[in-house]
Parts: C-alpha cells; sequence; structure tokens
C-alpha cells in the first residue's frame, strides 16, 4: 500500500513539474528560446498568494487569482523588454539575458521579503481521503484533479482553436505563418501569458504542499520541469506533460526506495540514459521531410 | 496592382538586388525569370516584408508597403506561395487550409471546399498529416492555402521545383485557372519556357539586376534567352 501512496505522490509532484515543462516547452517551441526566469514566475506567484492571503488578508480564492494575474503581467512584460529586443540575435545572447532576468527576481524578492522563507497559507482544506489502508493528502488529491483539468484545457486550445492552431503553426515554421497573416509577436505575447499563467498554478500548489517560500524557491523546480521537458522532447506538449509526470515518479519513488540525498542524482541520470537511447526525448518528433 | 521601384536589397555585405524596378498590372501573369542565385525570391520576400529594401518603394493597390509587416498584408490582398511550399508539415492539410484563411474567418467551408474543387486529391487527404503528402500534393497544398484569403495578387515561387513533368504542366493549368477566375499573378520560375509560354509579360534577372523585360512571346522569340534559358537554338 506504501507503493501505491508513494505513487500518488509522485503523480501529483509530477504533475506540478509538468505544468512547468509545459511553460518552458511552449515557448521553446514558439519563441525558440529557453526561458530559465521560467521557474522564478513559481516564486513570484506563490510569493502573491502569501502576500494577498497572509498580509492583506484577501480570500484564499482571490489571492490565486490575483497571483495568476500577475504572473501573467510579469511574464509579458519581460519578454517585451528583455527577450523582444533579442528576436534576432544569436540564441546564445537570449539564454543569457534569460539567466539575467533569473537572477534579477531573485534578488527583487530577496530584497523585499528577505531571506528566511515565509509560510504558504493553507488554500485548500480538503481532508485526506481514506481508502481502506491507503491515505491520500487532500493536496495531492487536489494537484491531480487541477492539473488533470488544465493539461486537457490546453490540449483542446492547441488542437482545436485557431489562435491554438496559429501557435502550432508559429512553431513550425514562423515565416510561413507570417504569409499566412499570424502575427508571430502576438503570438508569442500570448504563449508567454499562457506559460506564467500555468506557473503561477504551478507555485500555488508546490507552496500548498511544501508550506515554505523562499527567493530561490523556483529554481530547484524549474530545472527540474526544464529536465522534465527535455525528457519528453522539447517543444512537444505532451512530451512536457509525460515528462513531468514521469520525472515525479521517479523523483518520489527514488526517494522511497533508494536514497532522499541521491533522488536527484538518480533523476538527471534517467534524463541522460533517456537521451542517449533518444537525442529527441520521449515523444520529440523527427519527421522525414519530403522535398 | 504592385509597383516596385529601385529597390535595393543586401544580406550583410552581399548587394543581392541592385535598383530592381518593375510592375504588375491588374489582371496579368507576370514572370520573373533568371538563374539560380539571380535575386528572384529575394525580390518576391522583400515584397511580402519578409526582407527590407534599403531604398525604393514597393505600392501594393496605391499603398506604399515598403514598411508594413509581413502578416499585415494577407488581409490588404497579397497572398505568397514561398519557395519550397513551406506548408506546415505537422498539420493536417485541412489544418493546413485553415490557416490560409486565418485573417478572413468567414465562410471558410465554403472556401476549403472550392480548394478541394480545383485539387481532389487534397479532399481524399484532408485529415493527413500534410508532411506526408508527394511533392506534387505539397505544392497544391501550398497553393490552395494561399488562395484560401482571396488574394487580389498571387505570388508564386518556383511552383514547379522539383516536381515530374507532368505535374508541372497540372500546376500550370491550376495557376491559369486561378488567373481566369480574377486573381493577378506574380510568378517566379526557373522553368523559362512554363513561365514564359504563360506570362503575359516577363523580366529576366542576372546577378540582382533586371536585364530584359518584354512579353512573354516576345522573349521567347529572343536569341538571348534562347541560349541562357531555353537549352538551346
Amino acid at each position: 500500500m506504501s507503493f501505491l501512496s508513494n505513487l500518488i505522490s509522485g503523480l501529483s509532484l509530477g504533475s506540478i513539474y509538468a505544468l512547468i515543462a509545459l511553460g518552458y516547452t511552449m515557448v521553446y517551441g514558439i519563441a525558440k528560446m529557453l526561458n530559465f526566469a521560467h521557474g522564478d514566475v513559481i516564486m513570484v506567484g506563490a510569493f502573491t498568494v502569501i502576500v494577498a492571503v497572509n498580509s492583506m488578508g484577501l480570500p484564499a480564492v482571490l489571492g490565486i487569482v490575483l497571483s495568476v494575474l500577475i504572473c501573467v503581467v510579469m511574464g509579458v512584460t519581460i519578454e517585451r523588454i528583455a527577450y523582444k529586443p533579442l528576436r534576432s540575435s544569436p540564441p546564445l545572447s537570449v539564454l543569457i539575458t534569460a539567466i539575467g532576468v533569473s537572477y534579477f527576481l531573485q534578488s527583487l524578492a530577496l530584497i523585499i521579503f528577505g531571506s528566511t522563507q515565509k509560510s504558504f497559507p493553507k488554500v485548500f482544506n480538503m481532508e485526506p481521503v481514506h481508502l481502506g489502508e491507503l491515505t491520500i493528502k487532500g493536496e495531492s488529491i487536489e494537484t491531480l484533479v487541477v492539473t488533470t483539468a488544465i493539461m486537457i484545457g490546453l490540449t483542446l486550445f492547441i488542437n482545436k482553436t485557431k489562435m491554438g492552431k496559429a501557435m502550432r503553426a508559429v512553431s513550425e515554421d514562423r515565416a510561413a505563418a507570417e504569409l499566412m497573416g499570424i502575427s508571430v509577436n502576438k503570438t508569442i505575447t500570448v504563449t508567454f501569458a499562457i506559460g506564467s499563467a500555468l506557473a503561477s498554478v504551478a507555485g500555488l500548489f508546490f507552496g500548498a504542499t511544501y508550506g515554505f517560500i523562499g527567493p530561490y524557491t523556483g529554481s530547484m523546480p524549474g530545472i527540474k520541469a526544464f529536465v522534465a521537458a527535455v525528457f519528453g522532447g522539447i517543444g512537444s506538449i505532451p512530451g512536457a506533460m509525460l515528462g513531468g509526470i514521469l520525472l515525479g515518479v521517479i523523483e518520489n519513488l527514488a526517494k522511497a526506495y533508494i536514497s532522499t540525498e541521491l533522488s536527484d542524482a538518480i533523476v538527471f541520470g534517467v534524463l541522460v540514459l533517456v537521451l542517449c537511447l533518444k537525442p529527441t526525448g520521449l515523444l520529440g518528433k523527427k519527421i522525414n521531410e519530403k522535398v | 496592382m504592385l509597383k516596385v521601384e529601385n529597390i535595393n536589397v543586401y544580406y550583410g555585405q552581399i548587394h543581392a538586388i541592385k535598383d530592381v524596378s518593375f510592375e504588375v498590372h491588374e489582371g496579368e501573369i507576370v514572370s520573373l525569370i533568371g538563374a539560380n542565385g539571380a535575386g528572384k525570391s529575394t525580390i518576391l520576400k522583400t515584397i511580402s516584408g519578409l526582407l527590407r529594401s534599403k531604398t525604393g518603394h514597393i505600392t501594393f493597390k496605391g499603398e506604399d508597403i515598403s514598411k508594413t509587416e509581413a502578416y499585415k498584408l494577407v488581409p490588404k490582398g497579397l497572398a505568397h506561395v514561398p519557395e519550397g511550399r513551406r506548408i506546415f508539415l505537422q498539420m493536417t492539410v485541412k489544418e493546413n487550409l485553415e490557416m490560409g484563411a486565418y485573417t478572413k474567418g468567414e465562410n471558410m467551408a465554403e472556401d476549403i471546399e472550392s480548394v478541394y474543387n480545383h485539387f481532389p486529391r487534397l479532399r481524399e487527404r484532408q485529415n493527413q498529416i500534410a508532411g506526408t503528402l508527394s511533392g506534387g500534393e505539397q505544392q497544391m497544398l501550398a497553393m490552395g492555402r494561399a488562395m484560401m484569403s482571396h488574394p487580389d495578387l498571387l505570388i508564386l515561387d518556383e511552383p514547379s521545383m522539383g516536381l515530374a513533368p507532368i505535374l508541372v504542366q497540372g500546376i500550370f493549368d491550376i495557376i491559369k485557372e486561378f488567373h481566369k477566375m480574377g486573381t493577378t499573378i506574380l510568378l517566379v520560375e526557373q522553368n523559362a519556357e512554363m513561365a514564359l509560354s504563360i506570362a503575359d509579360r516577363a523580366y529576366v534577372l542576372e546577378s540582382g539586376r533586371v536585364v530584359l523585360t518584354g512579353t512573354g512571346e516576345e522573349l521567347k522569340a529572343s536569341d538571348q534567352i534562347k541560349k541562357a534559358y531555353l537549352g538551346g537554338n
């Protein structure tokens, strides 16, 4: 039974990684850049909830809405100010800028909130569920339900809506998409907005699961979500979901049955192994083009 | 309809297009012919806003579009089928057509139906991923996709590239059909013989310059053209 409960908390952790990984993979697919500041959006989102609920006394729901809004505005603003001017620069310049933005956000949080971790408010009050000997934490269930709903919604958005199709078109061939009348800039803005909203939701669940948030809280899940995105095949949306969930499960099972200290090493080890066997990641596409 | 005046385009230090001027009148088929690297595609990309000219003007339906962003030209009535087709290989045939009507939005089903009537093969394959189509089918899809926006001016870059002769004839027949429907056409081709046989007028390019111009008939009869592009005497 403990295996099942480890599996479920792994799935729950993995679905948080998946939400973050989706942001990485969508931005990579559409803007062709690695947004290493993406993890820090999680931290900003979580701090927003802390300020809104703990300091301003707002109800949790309002705190969550505020957190999503602030993250979306911030994500879009970062893209405008820091990345858009570099659209035709070499990828390395953009990458370094993204790392700079990441440090900027961390330092800003350090100045405002100090280095001690703040406790995250109790936004979810669901009681644990008991199924025979198996106990499932309320947060795990909420995380799984919400992230599953978000992933289904996102998949429908990408496959069925006009904007979603335009995003796929831009990710495949930017110039051809322009020739269809699709504004690449607008598409990139929408991508950053969606990615940041997902990251703020991830921040919420991350805070609810771990209970404490500090200025550097976003960096480790950010890096792991990046690994998850590469693991699943960067640029692929189902890949990011699969990669995130697998990563969470592997991490949790490794912690439970092998070693807590080695769990990260095992996670990255699996990534290396997968990339050796399948360099494009699990679901990374490599289609043969006919000319 | 389209007026290109004294454009100069550079790739970094390379001066690719040198003082090129030409015109396409409403209802015409105009062709740009020339060898590989003469600058034909560069000119088309400059017209549709993917590249910028350092000098001169490009006027479309009386409006200066030399600084207009590429995506804003489709609603103005300009569609560009780029070199190498550039269809969205990971999307279905139908989705590709929908992208062609991205700025339009209305009567989508009707327009898709009309493309299928021109290209029955695309109807058979409408739910197939475009990357699985043959070269000829991909060219059909690229042209159908461009027609989804009901362009006044259709720009075609090397539609016959890499196709078997029998397919080339089919593609040129379709170009004529589109023309009969009232679409003005600017055609770039390496297959000069085909291009000249359907063009009202043509411009010959050599290393970034217009070196000769005339009606399709005149150029087809010119010794210079025969030697350089039509393979013989």
